[in-house]
């Protein structure tokens, strides 16, 4: 059995889960707040991705991708990156696809939080930006954790999108869910199995992880 | 002395009411502010503390403005040097009582002191969830002292302590006003909560 796909999918959904760590949890927060026209429609975007099919999201950033169109072709003059059928355009995808898991609960647990716990931390003279990792942060470990997670399994499950844009080269963008699609395609069943089962126990495993670490702070990683 | 002159519309239980309030508050004093339930008496500590905004007024400490409508001034909270005890103590779960003074001052001789004073030094340890109602509103002072706060602003700070114990922590946090010059508002519904304490009363008028 080839690991290669099975590599390139872990690799992906960590990658893709530490970025959107990164960003989520200030957008997060920052939607949080007193809510205005245009975080609505920012929400509204975030959100897409979860109603969308992701063929038709795929489809739009392999437009907006493509050296025929502005933008990769901007991509492509200026910084000599071409985004469609490489990595870097897996990733790009894969983070703006995963954006709800990680954006929405996080924000969820932002809007929970007692309005009077930031306001105690501004009168101790507490900038936002620390009222936000000293004190905020560490109120929502158990949804952030939980966000961390969906983000990495679903990325980890990803097909329609990473098949736009990636298509399929071996070693670069064949993914394991492109890998079982491979191997079911020219009939090798025993091959989509092992990829299956090798997925199928990695998330049983995380999400295992996560109801212990979680046990008496959540009751479901997906509440 | 403390110059307050604001209005704000507020909405409550039976619709929106017009907040209206000119006054004085006296330095280095302890004010309470009485007035009936939903008059507007947190709204006017935390639009003091820069919590809230206002429609239109001023609020002056001393020779700062730390509000202006007209003139589109506004002092941030972390800049007024304000201290608030919160109705709902508003405690940070994952901190434990010392955690909690030591974000507000890096005086481990001062921590110790408060500790002292709100009976809270076997308690060090524990986090607000292992704590009972009385020893929470306890560490919700002994934080908004944390920062030797030039202002002082309590919002019920006394409803869920024990007449003894309130009686301890009473005198001696009064002394600690006094000794550093600590101006303080205490918001009360029922005024014999801060009788000992108070040396001024500000009765917040009804809705007109």
């Amino acid at each position: 059995m080839d690991w290669t796909p099975i590599w390139l999918s872990i690799k992906l959904s960590f990658i893709t889960t530490c970025i959107l760590l990164v960003i989520g949890l200030p957008i997060a927060y920052w939607l949080s707040l007193k809510s205005s026209w245009p975080k609505l429609v920012l929400e509204v975007l975030i959100t897409m991705p979860l109603v969308l099919p992701p063929s038709v999201l795929g489809f739009y950033l392999l437009l907006a991708f493509s050296p025929q169109n502005a933008l990769g072709r901007w991509l492509h003059d200026v910084f000599d990156v071409t985004l469609v059928f490489s990595f870097s355009g897996l990733l790009i995808a894969s983070i703006i696809y995963s954006l709800p898991f990680m954006i929405n609960p996080v924000k969820s647990a932002f809007a929970q939080l007692p309005r009077s716990m930031s306001e105690a931390s501004y009168t101790m003279g507490k900038s936002r930006s620390q009222t936000l990792f000293h004190i905020l942060v560490p109120n929502i470990r158990s949804s952030i954790i939980t966000a961390a997670v969906l983000t990495f399994a679903h990325t980890l499950g990803e097909f329609g999108v990473v098949l736009m844009i990636g298509g399929n080269i071996p070693g670069v963008t064949r993914v394991a869910s492109i890998a079982i699609y491979d191997s079911v395609e020219s009939m090798d069943y025993a091959g989509a199995n092992k990829y299956s089962l090798v997925l199928f126990s990695i998330t049983f495993i995380i999400v295992m992880a996560v109801f212990i670490l979680n046990r008496s702070l959540v009751k479901s990683p997906l509440e | 002395m403390i110059q307050v002159e604001i209005r704000k519309r507020i909405n409550t239980y039976d619709g929106f009411h017009q907040l209206e309030i000119n006054t004085t508050f006296a330095f280095h004093r302890v004010t309470q502010v009485l007035g009936d339930s939903g008059v507007g008496k947190t709204t006017l500590l935390k639009v003091i503390a820069g919590l809230a905004s206002v429609d239109a007024g001023s609020i002056n400490f001393g020779d700062e403005t730390w509000l202006d409508s007209e003139s589109h001034i506004f002092l941030a909270p972390q800049q007024r040097g304000v201290g608030f005890v919160f109705q709902d103590y508003a405690l940070f779960p994952h901190l434990t009582v010392r955690e909690h003074l030591l974000y507000g001052s890096n005086d481990n001789g001062y921590v110790q002191r408060l500790l002292s004073m709100g009976r809270m030094e076997e308690f060090a340890g524990h986090r607000p969830g292992q704590m009972s109602g009385g020893q929470q509103q306890r560490l919700a002072i002994l934080r908004a002292l944390a920062t030797k706060p030039r202002l002082l602003l309590m919002d019920e700070p006394f409803s869920a302590l024990d007449m003894n114990l309130k009686g301890l922590l009473i005198a001696e946090l009064k002394q600690l006003i006094m000794e550093m010059k600590m101006t303080c508002l205490v918001v009360t519904h029922q005024p014999f909560d801060a009788g000992d304490f108070a040396d001024e009363s500000y009765k917040m008028k009804e809705w007109g």
